[in-house]
């Protein structure tokens, strides 16, 4: 019987949980929350049961199916897997620490998986403005998985902005947690929207969950008279200590501010999202083939570059849940030593194609740059200016990430680069006329915190 | 005169500042981009301590009064973070102390100040199960990569041009001489080429027609959070000396630990023979941090949030490879420096400029001599 | 207790669930421009909203769920 490793407890994950324990696998679930279900699926936790939860999640009969299905299955929550050391020719080895989030000591555990399965999800990309990083701009998972898992609501006056879908269930949980949602503001035209959302019949017919889900949330801030306004983006926040007041302008379709179309908003929270960046340093580090938008390459059997290792998920491309699920099915049945069947191979592709369309009617545009002003910060952990960026990367003379990190701070911070990355590297790109080792900020090793006490009593089983 | 010189990190940008501060034309290729790769991936370490008397020892003692003259040259630019901060060599068993203290001993007869203290004056968070301590007052640091682009930025404004993304491919010849390189941004004339591309020198003379034995010591460190500043010198255990001047090729592990500028604390220092393979390992993060600890206990609960390893240019006598290729007539050689690199370069670079220039050198040449005996059977033949 | 002052929270709930909820927006000063931070990605990513907990610095407050008697120190 062959042992699955499957790290990350969401769609995905749980799916492919469910696929490998059908195909007679022996299932290891590592997560690093202390309950599973993902961000998808956050909930409130086991002590406060809520018999409701179905009114704040979809799917949640699904999630409640998947759970189900992992009995025999080994979940280990509360794991950080800080870990992957790569092999090249099978899975890595996995390190994990099981405890208390960022605690001293966890207990140290080792895997060598016959196969890995990678479903760690994605995050939020949320592109720099000026005064976004005043207490009061949150990510809009923030305020989701404030609303759903600690029912706590981020603002009394809320503005939601940014880019995607997932500005729509975000207002929804806001409004639900007794929030007053003064705007949920989407960067995209009509035109690009449009394009997205007009799907082909069969693709609206196999993704119309998703489009009924949507459809919902679009009623639902009807109802609440929240107003929806395209081509139009959050510039700036203001406040002393805190947000007080947010700047928002039309936007071209490039996402530049329009001049002259700017107006103040008095809000005492913002909300911001602008898409979504897969969480591949696990991937990375096994020494998964990643693609140009930085996810993790996969065939259709969703096997990675590596031997054993497979991935499903946010991580292979941003593309939902519904994907999610799908890819996982696949990655658990064949990581088991199975065979998918035609439709559940049919049911990826009919997300994918759904899934690239919103992606190309909600991609980020580059005219974003175009709101910075030279105080900027990029680089929150650092404090890194726009203009600072800028300056370094003029003053050197270096058409290298590796380097101009160094010497700029940017993206060395207790983040390591998760947040400000990708608008670094974007930055410094068009300064620099092109980067010579682009990519780098995906690469980190350490993929969380871990104690150097805790480290140094790992000697002896780490050989 | 036009020279080229290969490879952008901190010796090949020492030596295009030094030689086009005497009016030579010089251009640097890099295969990738600046200060990418040795020089971007170490402490920044300007150290006499770890050094016993001899012609390295002499380099890096001419290399400090360079540095302390160069370390503010650069207007406009980050600062490099230098910081005559002192090392703290410390000591935890008998054995050890005696060993420390005779080699300080004589470290002094070559003209090193290496005092015996009672290190926790010094620093007040160090173990109580110290043996002995020699304080190395002389010791510095800079932020390496920061460095580099300095120098770097130095020589581009006495006219160097940078050209990174070349990379070498091929020597041109005319007859036994060589006359320039072949690279993937074209062919490019000199009248000399100086290899200065670190670990990857070996690979890059190989091209160019003869062997060099440099090959890459792996080295990972670990970065930790931010905090207040605890360490106040560059700490580290006696066992660094010993591990630094071996050549086995096994993991060795010896504690080095220092607070940056920024408030992070840096913890090495690893040395493994095993080409160039990047893997970060949990048993070398492992006993990193158990040595570390074993020098400041209050380290254990803090958090490391980075590690990240790179490669030593080694060479098998230990010594840097300075000075032209007797084998083949317009080659030239700054490599080979091993973990002493950013130190080094100074010297390094003034070295190779007197001897390009014929100007009396202001330190014996012919142990870094390409031809020097211990070097002889690796040079065997060409390639 | 948070910066000795006693908080009460529901079970389950993570240290920053539970500072929010008592109003509290920020809780950290950054280090070199001394600006207030509290939440921002609320998933674990962005470590904005680091505190101290039982004398251990640089716990994330929105992943760490609070335990009865957890001395909380805030960095503001």
């Amino acid at each position: 019987m062959p042992e699955v490793l499957i790290i990350g407890a969401g769609p995905a994950g749980l799916a492919a949980a469910a696929a490998a324990r059908r195909s007679g696998a022996r299932v290891i679930v590592l997560d690093a929350a202390e309950e599973v279900g993902g961000q998808y699926w956050r909930h409130l936790p086991a002590q406060r049961p809520a018999a409701r939860e179905h009114v704040l999640h979809h799917g949640w009969d699904r999630f409640a199916a998947l759970r189900r299905e992992l009995t025999g299955a080994e979940i280990v929550t509360a794991a950080q897997v800080w870990l992957a050391e790569r092999h090249d020719d099978r899975p890595p080895t996995i390190r994990v620490l099981v405890g208390p989030a960022d605690g001293n000591d966890r207990r140290s555990r080792t895997f060598e998986p016959d196969a890995l399965v990678l479903a760690t999800g994605a995050y939020e990309r949320t592109l720099p403005f000026p005064g976004w990083d005043l207490p009061g701009v949150f990510t809009a998972g923030a305020a989701q998985s404030l609303a759903k898992a600690e029912r706590v609501a981020v603002g009394r006056r809320v503005l939601v902005a940014g880019a995607g879908p997932f500005l729509l269930p975000v207002a929804s949980s806001l409004i639900r947690t007794g929030a007053r949602v003064a705007g949920v503001l989407e960067a995209g035209g009509w035109g690009r929207l449009g394009r997205a959302w007009t799907a082909r019949p069969t693709e609206l017919l196999s993704a119309s969950r998703k489009a009924g889900e949507l459809a919902g949330y679009v009623r639902d801030l009807a109802r609440h008279r929240v107003p929806y306004r395209v081509a139009t983006g959050v510039i700036a926040a203001h406040g002393h200590d805190r947000v007080e007041e947010v700047t928002v302008a039309r936007l071209d379709t490039q996402w530049t501010p329009i001049p002259g179309t700017s107006r103040r908003l008095v809000v005492d929270a913002v909300c911001v999202s602008h898409g979504f960046l897969p969480r591949t340093e696990l991937a990375v580090a096994a020494g998964c083939e990643t693609g140009p938008e930085g996810a993790v390459a996969v065939d259709g059997d969703c096997r990675t570059s590596v031997p054993g290792v497979f991935a499903a998920g946010e991580i292979t491309g941003i593309g939902g849940a519904d994907l999610a699920l799908a890819e996982g099915t696949i990655a658990g049945t064949v990581a088991a030593g199975a065979a998918p069947t035609a439709a559940q191979r049919r049911d990826v592709l009919t997300h994918q194609r759904f899934a690239a369309r919103l992606g190309a009617g909600h991609g980020i545009r580059p005219g974003w740059t175009g709101w910075l002003a030279d105080d900027t910060l990029i680089c929150r952990c650092e404090e890194v200016t726009a203009g600072e960026l800028r300056d370094i990367a003029v003053a050197t003379g270096s058409r290298g990430l590796r380097s101009l990190k160094l010497s700029t701070r940017a993206g060395l911070g207790v983040c390591q680069g998760r947040v400000c990355g990708r608008s670094v590297e974007e930055l410094l790109d068009r300064t620099t006329g092109g980067l010579l080792d682009p990519g780098r900020t995906a690469t980190r090793p350490l993929a969380g915190l871990v104690r150097l006490g805790e480290l140094a009593r790992m000697q002896g089983d780490t050989e | 005169m036009k020279v080229i010189v290969v490879g952008a990190g901190v010796v090949g940008a020492a030596v295009a500042r030094e030689l086009t501060g005497a009016g030579v034309a010089v251009t640097v290729l890099d295969r990738s981009a600046s200060a990418g790769g040795t020089s971007a991936a170490g402490e920044g370490n300007l150290l006499v301590s770890d050094k016993g008397p001899g012609a390295e020892l002499e380099l890096a003692q001419r290399s400090l009064t360079l540095w302390a003259a160069m370390k503010d040259e650069v207007e406009g630019f980050p600062s490099m973070e230098y910081e005559a901060k002192g090392g703290l060599v410390v000591a935890t068993t008998e054995a050890g102390a005696a060993g420390l203290r005779s080699f300080a001993s004589s470290q002094r007869g070559a003209g090193v100040i290496a005092d015996d203290v009672d290190p926790h004056e010094l620093e007040p968070d160090l173990t109580p199960d110290c043996t002995a301590a020699v304080h190395y007052p002389q010791d510095a640091q800079v932020q390496p990569a920061i460095a580099t682009e300095a120098l770097l930025a130095e020589a581009r404004r006495r006219g160097a041009v940078v050209r990174q993304g070349a990379e070498v491919l091929a020597p041109l010849l005319v007859g036994d001489r060589l006359a320039g390189v072949r690279t993937t941004a074209g062919d490019l004339l000199a009248d000399h080429v100086v290899v200065a591309a670190g670990p990857w020198s070996g690979e890059v003379a190989a091209r160019l027609g003869v062997a060099l034995p440099v090959r890459p010591r792996r080295g990972t460190i670990l970065v930790t959070t931010r905090m207040p500043q605890r360490i106040r010198h560059k700490v580290y255990d006696a066992d660094y000396v010993g591990a630094v001047g071996s050549s086995d090729a096994a993991l060795q592990t010896s504690s080095v630990v220092e607070s940056t500028a920024s408030g992070t604390v840096l913890i090495g220092s690893s040395r493994e023979r095993r080409g160039f393979d990047g893997r970060i390992e949990a048993r070398v993060l492992s006993a990193l941090a158990a040595k570390a600890i074993a020098l400041f206990p209050f380290l254990s609960d803090v958090a490391v949030m980075r590690a990240y390893g790179g490669f030593r240019p080694y060479v098998p006598d230990h010594l840097p490879v300075i000075g032209p290729d007797p084998r083949l007539s317009g080659l030239w050689h700054a490599t080979g420096h091993e973990g002493a690199g950013i130190v080094l370069s100074a010297a390094t670079a003034e070295l190779l400029a007197d001897l390009l220039l014929g100007r009396p050198v202001k330190v014996p040449a012919s142990a870094f001599a390409v031809e020097r005996p211990t070097l002889a059977s690796h040079l065997a033949s060409s390639v | 207790m948070v910066d000795d002052v006693p908080l009460a929270g529901l079970a389950g709930q993570t240290i920053a669930g539970v500072l929010m909820a008592a109003g509290r927006q920020s809780w950290r000063t950054t280090g070199r421009r001394s600006r207030p931070r509290g939440v921002f990605c609320g998933i674990g990513v962005c470590f904005d909203c680091l505190v101290t907990v039982n004398g251990l610095p640089d716990v994330r407050a929105c992943q760490r769920h609070a335990a009865d008697g957890d001395e909380v120190t805030t960095h503001a």
